[in-house]
């Protein structure tokens, strides 16, 4: 039997075979589904904020893209993945709410999540096929990392795979 | 850079904002009666502190559809603050603002949805609701407070949630927020959160004679 594996706010969780991924209602977080084929090994991980050199509270590393990424890569390599064949998938990171005066950099922070995202992964030199990012809604995610598949999910519009 | 962190002042941090939700909430409740014109009673707040995990499941799920007024603040207090309810509740409460101020009939809240008309009067019901707050805060504490423009969002509580908790992310592992609950004929659930940077906090606590 299969089985969804969700992952929490600020956490991220692997998984092998026909076993899943989930998150529900990604805002300005970003989920960022990394799968090897070969070894059938996935993971998601659901970061929260872009770089954890900003804040002196880091001691949380999943919470951060920088650290959150680099840290599932490591478990998914000693799973037996094998950081060369890694792919990634990145949804999220949607500005919820809309200030006419850009008071802070919190007030982007889904935008400057999804630039740290891919920075990192290009950093691991792990390609990005796919994204479904920015705008102003939730999505809930779902990731297969047997076949690759990632469905996004959002309010009032038709779910879609990427 | 502050000194003060969350963990360490918790227990001072859950007295104070237990306080001032009280008075703000007691606030926003009576401005919630005069406008809809019907009594609206309120629930002694709760204060929670909550890891970033346990916030979906207090507010029914992360996948519940929630009506979200998001606001930022500036002055003496600078941080954001963030009001949610139900679909349904926000709909009732759209529903009893428009019967009672433009005498349009009551409509059945099944038929209902939030259209451009219902979200303009439910940002109308976030500025009076969250101004009643804030004005309390202020007036107790005598610390000026300037609060933006509200901004709605109906969407998934998961996601309209990871806006506090990415801002609370930054200072802490945890969100701290005020619940409190409205009931009129129809039981409306409603949370206030209020987040204060870490140099506003200190303000607020010393306005009151706590530091």
């Amino acid at each position: 039997m299969s089985e969804v594996i969700k992952v929490g706010m600020a956490d991220w969780k692997i998984c092998t075979g026909d076993d899943a991924l989930t998150t529900l209602g990604l805002g300005s977080c970003v989920g960022v589904a990394i799968r090897d084929p070969q070894s059938g090994v996935g993971g998601l991980a659901h970061v929260m904020l872009p770089d954890s050199r900003e804040t002196e509270s880091n001691s949380n590393r999943p919470k951060f893209a920088d650290t959150g990424i680099t840290d599932m890569v490591a478990e998914m390599v000693k799973k037996g993945a094998s950081m060369s064949k890694m792919v990634a998938k990145i949804a999220g990171g949607a500005q919820m709410f809309a200030f006419s005066s850009a008071k802070s950099d919190m007030v982007r922070v889904g935008e400057r999540n999804v630039e740290a995202c891919k920075k990192k992964l290009k950093e691991l030199k792990i390609p990005l096929l796919a994204s479904d990012t920015g705008e102003n809604f939730g999505r809930t995610v779902v990731f297969y990392p047997a076949t690759g598949n990632y469905t996004i999910k959002a309010v009032g519009k038709p779910e879609k795979t990427i | 850079m502050s000194e003060l962190n969350m963990e360490q002042l918790t227990q001072q941090y859950f007295d104070v904002l237990k306080e001032l939700g009280n008075i703000g909430a007691g606030n926003a409740t009576t401005a919630l009666a005069e406008l809809i014109n019907c009594k609206v009673d309120m629930m002694v707040p709760q204060v929670r502190l909550l890891e970033f995990n346990e916030l979906g499941d207090m507010l029914g799920g992360e996948e519940q559809i929630l009506v979200g007024i998001y606001l930022a603040v500036e002055g003496d207090v600078d941080g954001s603050m963030m009001f949610t309810l139900p679909q349904e509740s926000g709909l009732h409460l759209v529903n009893k603002l428009m019967a009672g101020m433009m005498g349009i009939p009551e409509k059945n809240i099944e038929e209902m949805e939030f259209g451009e008309m219902e979200i303009s009067a439910m940002k109308e019901v976030g500025n009076i609701i969250t101004g009643a707050y804030l004005n309390a805060l202020s007036s107790l504490t005598n610390l000026k407070i300037y609060p933006s423009p509200p901004q709605l969002a109906i969407d998934y509580a998961g996601a309209l949630l990871s806006v506090p908790a990415a801002e609370f992310g930054i200072i802490g592992d945890k969100i701290l927020l005020i619940q409190t609950k409205f009931s009129d004929d129809v039981e409306l659930d409603g949370y206030f959160i209020l987040i204060p940077d870490m140099a506003s906090y200190e303000r607020i606590l010393s306005s009151l004679g706590l530091m």
